[in-house]
């Protein structure tokens, strides 16, 4: 990782409740090349939020303080919103979970498309829709021309994934933060939907960030894992050494879930530290 | 063996849609049996045919042996109770969790209501501090433990669990599928589980059949999914996908 | 009461883990009240309400003069002064104590009214939206054959019929405004009816009935309290709109509908007579929308589950 893409250092995210101030992220740090990385971590561990402060997707309310976070160079936290939404989209892209809530549903796929595009760049309306059909290719949609002209509710799930890649991935973003892109999928199609995404990040040499709450699923599909815990960052660890992770979070983590071919009755479950959070 | 639940030619349609295209089943009694299937594949429409909650256009259903009509009695709810997948949705968001323990007591005319209680929380590791909190102050799987105490109470002998961790994190989920197991063999109880996942009925079933699009591909037990001996290429799909992300170079 | 023993009651109120169900109920009102309480608009709302209602029990002390005899030979038209504060009307009678007086009335009108329209709507609201199908249908036309009409013809209609009067006043404007509360029970009883929590009971055996009364009902009551409230305001409006018609409250009850209609002929050059309970109509009418929206932040379901 000659490169660094993205550096993230002391990341937190703070929101203000009733009872007062929350912390939702905990000064969280990592770099990322060009490469794949995945974030894991359960329900309130903060990998989403730490996804959408770098996407610039907190919600107002909330505050984003960082000792830096900065993309290629940039400081994001400095930039003026403007050229905050020129990055992303441009840039930066994420994909969210259920494509049903990110398409709009009363534009068609290609149309949203070309938008997508258009804002970006200045090109003209055939060249951008030539290049949405080719998008619509590259994320294996067997017809494109009749996607195209659909709008989101008439597809399936699956396909309504792809397309939100092929949107994505229009403008040739170099960096991409994938929030449990494929949870509300079926295990087949998850898989389909994973090999695209995995085949497009490898071509165009992008940075990919992998939200998710499957640590085996990130652990087969990333270079590296970072796992978190309470807004925190347990343990960074290599993909392929993740047997050999030394955090008793992890380790439970990768333990508690049932697998073919292991029986084990009952399930190892996870003894929470009050440490691990500290 | 006898059959607990058993279940011939069942179609269910809605709104000319068959969602169940003539499925047989039938459960032993005792038995934990698992249904797998992708969305759409009328697995927990299946569960609900059997409580009553989707209509059966044609087939039919015995439970312990006694055939099932259109409608299902209060001796019906006492053997057949069910657990649902959204811990969040299936607790009322007004009533207290003693609330709502004690409406099946009520319902019922069961008079030692108090001792259930507190053993129905017990039961499911929920102590007494929990009793007179509102669906709100408990996380997701507190909640889903307040659901299966709810399926408890009235001592049922078939439980019918339809994605019952599938809401859940990991670990919380490897906690609430122990609880499960244990109940069923504490209270000898039939389990009817529906999920994806695989793993998970593996884990929890001793036979499965697999689902899609409202029909039956092949009935299994969980030793010989585990060997790989299945004969259908869609369950083979369902094994491969299930470990997890391979790359080919 | 010292600071600490406030703070242990606090503690007490919120605590994750009550030990009996008063206290889980009591938990629960206290973050209601604190949610409403934090909304200053609704407080005074509150305070107008309560002050209402305080005006209205001790009418007796409060007036200093009869609501309904007057003084016909001294006290005629007076302007407002210290001996009568808001001045007299056309037979001499204090306007001040007629108004307070007329609490009372307002008050009476705009219960019975809540009393009656709100079980009304909720109950067919709740069993249409419940029941489907044929029920819901013939219930839901009923209701919009109501809602066709403007409510204060209607109120006319029904006024004319059963003769005019503050009794069938109120019942007139009860059977016009319980057409909206069952639209808004229905629409609450659909969005819950399919829940999982709802078709848990049914998995127990309830029957629709305990059903519909007991676990769907709780749910539809809070939207509805705070649609009433926001009524009330419009309630005392066509009470005072079918006083000012002649056909509500008869004289000499002192009703602020009706004095303003009697305080009409002289608009001009006494203009206190009809201002005086034009005045009191309008703050009362305040009090119960910003009461309503309090309660709109206190009560709402959706922001109560969290």
């Amino acid at each position: 990782m000659n490169d660094t893409l993205l550096e993230v250092d002391d990341l937190r995210v703070t929101f203000p409740t009733r009872t007062g101030l929350v912390q939702a992220v905990r000064g969280v740090s990592f770099s990322l090349g060009r490469e794949r990385l995945g974030i894991v971590g359960e329900s309130g561990s903060g990998k989403s939020q730490t996804g959408r402060a770098i996407m610039g997707l907190t919600p107002p309310q909330a505050e984003v303080s960082a000792k830096k976070l900065a993309f290629d160079g940039i400081d994001l936290l400095s930039i003026s919103p403007r050229q905050r939404r020129s990055l992303r989209g441009n840039r930066i892209a994420m994909i969210l979970q259920d494509p049903k809530y990110s398409l709009d549903p009363v534009m068609t796929i290609g149309r949203q498309i070309i938008e997508t595009l258009r804002t970006h760049e200045k090109v003209c309306k055939a060249e951008a829709r030539e290049r949405a059909l080719a998008m619509l290719q590259a994320v294996q949609i067997r017809d494109p021309a009749r996607v195209f002209d659909l709008y989101p509710h008439e597809v399936s799930g699956g396909m309504g994934q792809r397309a939100m890649i092929a949107m994505m991935l229009v403008t040739g973003p170099e960096l991409m933060i994938a929030d449990e892109p494929t949870s509300a999928l079926d295990v087949t199609v998850q898989l389909d939907v994973l090999k695209i995404l995995d085949k497009l990040v490898a071509e165009r040499g992008m940075g990919l960030i992998f939200i998710s709450h499957d640590l085996r699923l990130v652990s087969s599909f990333c270079d590296r894992v970072v796992v978190m815990y309470a807004g925190k960052v347990v343990e960074q660890i290599k993909a392929s050494e993740l047997r050999d992770a030394q955090h008793p979070y992890t380790r439970g983590l990768l333990n508690c879930m049932p697998r073919i071919g292991f029986e084990r009755h009952p399930l190892p479950v996870l003894d929470r530290k009050p440490e691990w959070a500290a | 063996m006898t059959a607990k639940i058993a279940i011939q030619g069942l179609e269910v349609v809605f709104d000319r849609f068959r969602a169940l295209k003539g499925v047989d089943l039938d459960v032993r009694e005792g038995e934990s049996y698992g249904l797998v299937g992708e969305s759409g594949s009328g697995k927990s429409t299946l569960l609900r045919a059997i409580t009553g909650l989707a209509p059966a256009a044609s087939g039919t259903i015995t439970v312990n042996g006694k055939p099932l009509g259109k409608t299902r009695d209060k001796a019906f709810y006492r053997e057949v109770q069910m657990v649902f997948q959204d811990p969040y949705g299936s607790l009322h968001p007004r009533q207290t969790v003693d609330r709502l323990l004690q409406e099946p007591l009520a319902i019922h005319g069961i008079a030692d209501g108090e001792k259930r209680i507190e053993r129905a929380l017990d039961e499911v590791g929920l102590g007494k501090g929990f009793r007179f909190r509102y669906a709100h102050q408990l996380s997701g799987g507190q909640r889903q433990r307040v659901a299966i105490a709810r399926a408890l109470i009235l001592e049922p002998s078939i439980l019918l669990l339809d994605e019952p961790t599938s809401a859940l994190d990991a670990s919380v989920q490897a906690e609430v599928l122990n609880l499960l197991e244990e109940v069923r063999r504490r209270r000898k109880l039939t389990f009817l589980m529906v999920s994806h996942d695989l793993a998970i009925i593996t884990h929890m079933c001793e036979r499965l059949m697999v689902m899609q699009n409202g029909e039956a591909v092949e009935t299994l037990t969980a030793s010989q999914l585990i060997g790989h001996r299945v004969s259908e290429d869609y369950t083979r799909n369902l094994l491969r996908a299930s470990e997890g992300f391979l790359r080919t170079a | 009461m010292s600071a600490e023993t406030i703070q242990s009651r606090r503690e007490w109120l919120l605590s994750d883990q009550p030990a009996s169900r008063l206290q889980a109920r009591l938990g629960r009102a206290y973050v209601s009240w604190r949610r409403f309480s934090a909304n200053r608009l609704a407080l005074v709302g509150m305070l107008i309400i309560i002050a209402l209602l305080v005006v209205a029990a001790f009418a007796d002390v409060l007036a200093p003069y009869s609501p309904t005899v007057g003084d016909l030979k001294n006290a005629r038209l007076l302007a407002p002064s210290a001996a009568h504060w808001f001045g007299t009307d056309d037979l001499g009678r204090d306007i001040y104590s007629r108004i307070v007086y007329g609490a009372r009335w307002t008050l009476y009108v705009v219960i019975l009214v809540a009393i009656i329209a709100a079980p009304i709507g909720l109950l067919v609201g709740t069993v249409a939206g419940y029941a489907g199908g044929w029920t819901d249908t013939i219930l839901m036309r009923v209701t919009d054959i109501f809602l066709a009409f403007p409510k204060l013809v209607l109120a006319l209609a029904f006024v004319a019929a059963l003769g005019p009067g503050i009794e069938n006043a109120v019942l007139a404007i009860a059977i016009t405004s319980w057409p909206p509360y069952a639209r808004i029970a229905r629409a609450e009883t659909l969005t819950v009816r399919n829940s999982d929590y709802i078709k848990a009971v049914q998995l127990m055996g309830a029957s629709p009935v305990r059903i519909v009364l007991r676990h769907i009902m709780p749910l539809c009551i809070s939207s509805l309290i705070i649609r009433v409230t926001l009524d009330m305001a419009g309630i005392i409006l066509t009470a005072a709109g079918l006083g000012f018609l002649g056909l509500g409250a008869q004289p000499p009850l002192p009703e602020w509908g009706a004095m303003i209609a009697s305080g009409r002929r002289f608009i001009l050059d006494q203009w206190w007579v009809a201002a005086a309970p034009g005045a009191a109509i309008l703050i009362v009418s305040l009090g119960f929308n910003l009461l309503g929206d309090g309660l709109r932040d206190a009560l709402d379901p959706r922001s109560g589950d969290q």
